[in-house]
C-alpha cells in the first residue's frame, strides 16, 4: 500500500521533471475563446507557423516549452483584437522568416512558388511538339 | 543541339551534388537571430537584486553580454562555471531569469556564485519571446552601441567564447 | 566472437559483390561465356553472406549482446523480444544493413529468374546490381559497421529502444518502404544493362514491368504503414505531416508511379523509349536521394537519424558515382534512339504522356520543396522553412488535374481514338458526377473545392466502371466469361486507380469534416462533443515491461448507447527518460474516435485531446487497394512466358 503512494509520488516527480524538456507530445493546455472565430483562426495560425526549436513541426503539435509559449502569445494576442497579419508579422521580427511554414511571395522564392507551373507550362509545350511531330510523320507515312 | 537535349539531367544533377557538398556539415539547428542588426527591445523588468523596474538606459555602456538562464535548465547548471570565469576577466553580463522563480534564482546564486553585473527577472518569459529566445541558455552579444550583433544558443564554453570574443571587439 | 564473424562475412559480401561488378560485365565486353556465367553464382554468395552478418546480428539483440556497440544504443534486456528483433533496423547502421539485405534479396530473385531473360542481359542485370551492393556495402564497412565493439567497458545494460519506434506499425514499415526502394534498382539495372549493350527496344520495358509493379506495391505499402502510424503514434492524429522524409518516399512513389505507365507504353507501343529509360534511373536515383537525405544532416527532420558528415561525404560521394555514371551513360547512348510509332492526340499514348508529365512536375515540385531551404541556405540567403500549407496549395491542384487525366485515359484506344467518342463516353458520367457532388457538398456544407474533389472522384469511379461494362458487354460471350478473360494487368489498373480514389476521399472528408477539442475532465465526469458523451471512469496506474504509466478509462457514448470504450495512456519510459502519448482510438468506416491524454492539470483533473475523424480509414484503405493492384498487375500470365532466343 505505501509501496503504492510512494511509487505513484516518484512517479509524479519524474514525469514533471521530464516534462519540462520532452520534445514529444502536443498541443495539451486548454484555450478558451471568447468567439468561434477566434478559436478557428488559432487553429489555423499555430498551423501555419513553425516551432522555432524544433526539429520540423508545427506550434500545434509541438510540446516543447517555446512551443507552449508562442500558442499563448496567440491565443492572447488573438484576443487583444489583434489581425492575423500583426501575430505574422510579430512572430517573424522575432524568430525570422524560418517560422513560416507558407514561405513568403518574393523574389527569393519565385522558383518554389511559380516553378511547378512554369514547369507544368514546359511539359505542356513538350506534349504539343510531340503530338505536332507525330502528325507530320504520319502524314509523310501516308504519302 | 539534340543531343545537347541528353545532357540536361546530368548537368542538373551536378548542380544538386554541388550544393549538397556545400550544405553537408553546417548544423542544420543553427538559427542566426533575426534581432541580428537591431538594438535592444523595449526593457521593462524588476532587478532581482534592488526589487526596482530597470529601463533600457541602465544597460551598460559598453559591449556586454546579455545570457538567459534558469535554475531548471540543466544545460545552464553545466554553463555557470564558465560564466563565473568571464566575470574574473571582466566580461559584462547581464543575467535574465528565464520563467523561473526568485526564491530559487537567488538560492542558485547563493550557492555557485554569480557572475551577473545584473540579474533581471522574466518569469513569464515575455522579453524572452521579444528577444527570439527558444529555450536556456542563450547568450547575446550587445556592442558599444547598444546593437545585437550575435545571438549563440547553449552553453557557451572555450570554442563559443572564441567566436564570442570576435563580436565584442 | 560472433560480431567478428558477422563483420568478416561483410568483408567477404563486399568480395563477391566487387567480382560480381566487374567480372561478367568484363565477359560482356570480351565475349567470354565463362565470366558471363559467374553472376549467377557471385550473386548467391554475396547474398549468402550479408544474410549471415544480418543473422549474427540478430542473435547479438536476441541475446542482449550489449558489447555490441548498436546493440547496447538500441536495446535493453527489457525490452519486448519482437522489439528487439525491430531494434535491429531502429537505427542508422543497422538499418542499412536491412537496406543491403533486401538489395541481396532482389538480386537474388532476378539471379534465380534468368534463365528467363536472353543470355546476356541477366549477368549484366546482375552485375549493375553487384554495383550498387558495393557501394552500399564500402558505406558501411567504412563509415557505420553494426558489429563495433565497446570493450572493455560494457555497459550492464542498453540504453533501449527509441519509443516512438516501439511499436507493431515500426516493425512492419521500414522492411515494407526499403523492399520499394530498393525494388527500384531492378528496374534501373534493366535500364543501365539496355543502355551498355544498346538494345534499347521494348524488351527490357516488358522484362522490367513485373518488378517495377512489386516494387511500386510494396514502396505503397511502405508509406501506407508509415502514414498510419504516425496517425497513431504521435499522438495527435495527423497522418500526413509533407516532411522531408515522407517526401523521401514520396518522390520515389511518383516516379515510379509516371515509370509503370511509361514501361506500359514502351513495351506495348515501342515509343517513349529514351524517356523510359531516363524515369527508372529518375526513380531509383530518387530511393538513393532519399538514403542520402535521411543520414547525411543536411536537413532537418523528425525522423531522421543522427548526423555525421563523414558518412554524408561518403554517401555522396556514392550518390555522384552511381547517378553521374548512369546519366553520362544515358546521354551519351539514349541520343542513338530512333523515334518509334507516331500516334494521334486522344490516342492512349498521348493520354500516358500526359500522365508521365504531370507526374513528374509533381515529383519535381516535392522535390523542389523539399529541396528550396538548402539551395537557399547554400546562397546565403538566410534560413527559410516550406511545408505543409505550401504543399497543400501547390500539390493539391495538379493532383486533382492528374486524376481527371486517369479518369478519361484508360478509355482511349492506342494509336488513336475518335475525338467525338471520346466525349460521347465522358459526357454523362462527367455531368453525373458534378451534379452528384455537388448535392453532397451542398448537403453537407462542405465548399467549393470539395465539390471539385468529389466530381473528380465520381468520374473516375463512373468512367472506371463504364469502361470495364463495355468491356464485357460487347460481343457474344456472356458478360462473365468476358470479365474472366480480361487480363490481370487490366484489373491492377482498376483496383489501382479506384485505391487512389478511395484515399482522395479519405483525406478531403478527414481535412474537411473532421472535428477537434481540448477539455478539462476528471474521473466521473462527462464532455459532450460532436455528438457523443464522453464519461471519464476512472484513472489507473499501469506498469509496463519497460514503461510507467497512467492510464485514462473513458466510456463514449451516442444516443445513450455505449460505442466505444477507449484507455488512451501517458507512459514514462524509465531507460531513456522520455513521456509518450499513447492515443487510444475506436476505428470506423465513416469516423475515428481519437482521444490523447494532454498534461495532469490537478490532483484529478487532466487536459485531455478529443477528435473525431472523418473517413480516415479511407486514406489507408484506398492504400491498400493500390497495393492489391500493383501485385495483381505484377502476376499477369504474359510476363511468365519464357522468352525465346535471343532477341535482336
Amino acid at each position: 500500500m505505501i509501496d503504492a503512494v510512494i511509487f505513484r509520488r516518484l512517479m509524479k516527480l519524474i514525469v514533471w521533471l521530464v516534462l519540462s524538456y520532452t520534445a514529444y507530445g502536443q498541443a495539451e493546455e486548454l484555450m478558451t475563446f471568447s468567439s468561434p472565430v477566434n478559436q478557428t483562426r488559432y487553429d489555423a495560425l499555430v498551423k501555419e507557423l513553425r516551432c522555432p526549436k524544433c526539429q520540423n513541426q508545427d506550434i500545434a503539435d509541438s510540446g516543447s516549452g517555446i512551443a507552449k509559449d508562442l500558442r499563448h502569445k496567440i491565443h492572447d494576442m488573438i484576443e487583444n483584437g489583434q489581425s492575423d497579419k500583426e501575430i505574422v508579422d510579430y512572430m517573424v521580427a522575432r524568430y525570422g522568416d524560418f517560422v513560416l511554414y507558407r514561405p513568403k511571395h518574393n523574389a527569393a522564392t519565385f522558383a518554389l512558388w511559380y516553378g511547378p507551373f512554369i514547369l507544368l507550362g514546359v511539359g505542356l509545350v513538350i506534349f504539343a511538339v510531340v503530338i505536332i511531330r507525330n502528325r507530320l510523320r504520319r502524314k509523310g507515312e501516308t504519302i | 543541339m539534340r543531343k545537347v537535349i541528353f545532357f540536361i539531367p546530368l548537368v542538373v544533377f551536378i548542380a544538386l551534388g554541388i550544393v549538397f557538398y556545400l550544405q553537408l556539415g553546417k548544423n542544420p539547428e543553427y538559427m542566426p537571430s533575426a534581432l541580428v542588426g537591431k538594438p535592444v527591445p523595449k526593457i521593462h523588468l524588476v532587478s532581482l537584486d534592488t526589487d526596482q523596474v530597470v529601463t533600457n538606459v541602465e544597460l551598460p555602456k559598453g559591449p556586454y553580454l546579455i545570457n538567459f538562464w534558469g535554475t531548471w535548465c540543466p544545460t545552464c547548471a553545466i554553463e555557470h562555471p564558465y560564466l563565473m570565469r568571464l566575470e574574473k576577466q571582466g566580461v559584462p553580463i547581464i543575467g535574465i531569469d528565464y520563467k523561473d522563480d526568485k526564491a530559487s534564482a537567488e538560492q542558485w546564486l547563493r550557492n555557485k556564485g554569480n557572475p551577473y553585473k545584473m540579474v533581471l527577472l522574466d518569469e513569464l518569459g515575455n522579453f524572452g519571446v521579444n528577444m527570439g529566445v527558444t529555450g536556456a541558455p542563450e547568450t547575446f552579444v550587445i556592442n558599444s552601441k547598444g546593437i545585437i550583433v550575435y545571438r549563440h544558443q547553449g552553453a557557451v564554453d572555450d570554442v563559443a567564447w572564441k567566436t564570442i570574443q570576435g563580436y565584442m571587439q | 566472437m560472433l560480431p567478428e564473424v558477422g563483420n568478416f562475412s561483410l568483408i567477404l559480401s563486399l568480395f563477391f559483390a566487387g567480382s560480381l561488378a566487374i567480372v561478367p560485365i568484363t565477359g560482356y565486353w570480351r565475349h567470354n561465356p565463362i565470366l558471363l556465367s559467374t553472376a549467377r553464382p557471385l550473386t548467391l554468395l554475396m547474398s549468402c553472406f550479408v544474410l549471415v552478418s544480418f543473422i549474427v546480428l540478430a542473435i547479438a539483440f536476441l541475446t542482449n549482446d550489449f558489447s555490441v556497440l548498436y546493440v547496447s544504443l538500441n536495446s535493453n534486456s527489457n525490452l519486448p523480444i519482437w522489439y528487439k528483433f525491430s531494434a535491429i533496423w531502429g537505427s542508422h547502421e543497422g538499418s542499412l544493413l536491412l537496406w543491403v539485405l533486401i538489395l541481396c534479396g532482389w538480386s537474388t530473385a532476378v539471379a534465380l529468374k534468368s534463365h528467363t531473360l536472353p543470355k546476356e542481359v541477366g549477368p549484366i542485370v546482375l552485375s549493375v546490381l553487384g554495383m550498387v551492393a558495393t557501394g552500399f556495402l564500402l558505406f558501411m564497412l567504412f563509415t557505420s559497421s553494426p558489429f563495433v565493439r565497446d570493450l572493455p567497458n560494457v555497459p550492464a545494460n542498453g540504453e533501449d529502444l527509441n519509443p516512438l519506434l516501439q511499436d507493431v506499425g515500426l516493425v512492419i514499415h521500414p522492411p515494407m518502404l526499403y523492399m520499394g526502394y530498393v525494388g527500384f534498382s531492378v528496374a534501373f539495372a534493366f535500364a543501365i544493362a539496355a543502355l551498355i549493350t544498346g538494345n534499347l527496344n521494348s524488351s527490357w520495358a516488358r522484362w522490367a514491368r513485373p518488378w517495377t509493379a512489386v516494387s511500386w506495391a510494396f514502396l505503397t505499402l511502405g508509406i501506407t504503414l508509415g502514414s498510419w502510424w504516425a496517425y497513431y503514434e504521435l499522438g495527435w492524429g495527423g497522418w500526413w505531416f509533407w516532411d522531408p522524409v515522407e517526401n523521401a518516399s514520396l518522390m520515389p512513389w511518383l516516379a515510379g508511379t509516371a515509370l509503370i505507365h511509361s514501361l506500359a507504353v514502351t513495351e506495348k507501343r515501342g515509343v517513349f523509349k529514351s524517356w523510359t529509360v531516363l524515369l527508372a534511373i529518375f526513380t531509383f536515383s530518387l530511393s538513393l536521394l532519399g538514403t542520402f537525405l535521411v543520414r547525411s544532416g543536411v536537413l532537418t527532420s523528425v525522423h531522421a537519424f543522427a548526423a555525421d558528415p563523414t558518412r554524408g561525404v561518403f554517401i555522396l560521394a556514392l550518390l555522384i558515382v552511381l547517378i553521374g555514371s548512369s546519366l553520362l551513360l544515358y546521354s551519351l547512348r539514349a541520343s542513338q534512339v530512333k523515334a518509334g510509332v507516331a500516334f494521334g492526340l486522344t490516342g492512349r499514348e498521348a493520354w500516358l504522356l500526359l500522365n508521365n508529365i504531370i507526374l513528374t512536375v509533381l515529383t519535381l515540385t516535392v522535390l523542389l520543396g523539399t529541396l528550396y531551404p538548402l539551395l537557399f541556405e547554400a546562397l546565403d540567403l538566410g534560413r527559410i522553412s516550406v511545408g505543409a500549407p505550401y504543399f497543400n496549395t501547390v500539390f493539391s491542384p495538379l493532383a486533382l488535374l492528374l486524376m481527371v487525366f486517369m479518369a478519361i485515359g484508360p478509355l482511349s484506344k492506342w494509336h488513336n481514338t475518335k475525338p467525338s467518342l471520346l466525349v460521347r463516353l465522358c459526357v454523362w458520367p462527367g455531368v453525373v458526377s458534378i451534379l452528384l457532388a455537388g448535392v453532397i457538398s451542398y448537403a453537407y456544407h462542405l465548399g467549393g473545392m470539395a465539390w471539385l474533389s468529389l466530381s473528380v472522384a465520381f468520374l473516375v469511379v463512373l468512367l472506371t466502371c463504364k469502361d470495364w461494362f463495355l468491356k464485357v458487354s460487347s460481343g457474344s460471350k456472356g458478360i462473365i466469361p468476358r470479365a474472366r478473360q480480361l487480363p490481370r494487368n487490366y484489373y491492377g489498373m482498376m483496383l489501382a486507380h479506384l485505391g487512389l480514389v478511395v484515399s482522395l476521399i479519405g483525406i478531403l472528408m478527414v481535412s474537411t469534416c473532421s472535428e477537434e477539442t481540448t477539455v478539462k475532465i476528471a474521473a466521473g465526469q462527462t464532455v459532450s462533443f460532436a455528438g457523443y458523451q464522453f464519461t471519464l471512469n476512472q484513472f489507473e496506474s499501469l506498469k509496463g515491461p519497460n514503461y510507467v504509466a497512467d492510464q485514462a478509462d473513458i466510456a463514449v457514448y451516442q444516443d445513450g448507447k455505449l460505442v466505444a470504450q477507449l484507455k488512451p495512456e501517458k507512459r514514462f519510459y524509465e531507460a531513456r527518460r522520455q513521456v509518450m502519448t499513447e492515443a487510444s482510438l475506436n476505428a470506423g468506416i465513416t469516423r475515428d474516435l481519437y482521444v490523447s491524454l494532454g498534461e495532469k492539470l490537478d490532483d484529478q483533473a487532466w487536459s485531455m485531446r478529443i477528435y473525431v475523424k472523418a473517413f480516415v480509414r479511407w486514406i489507408w484503405f484506398g492504400g491498400i487497394l493500390m497495393v492489391c493492384g500493383g501485385v495483381l498487375s505484377a502476376l499477369d500470365k504474359r510476363y511468365r512466358t519464357r522468352v525465346e532466343g535471343r532477341h535482336a
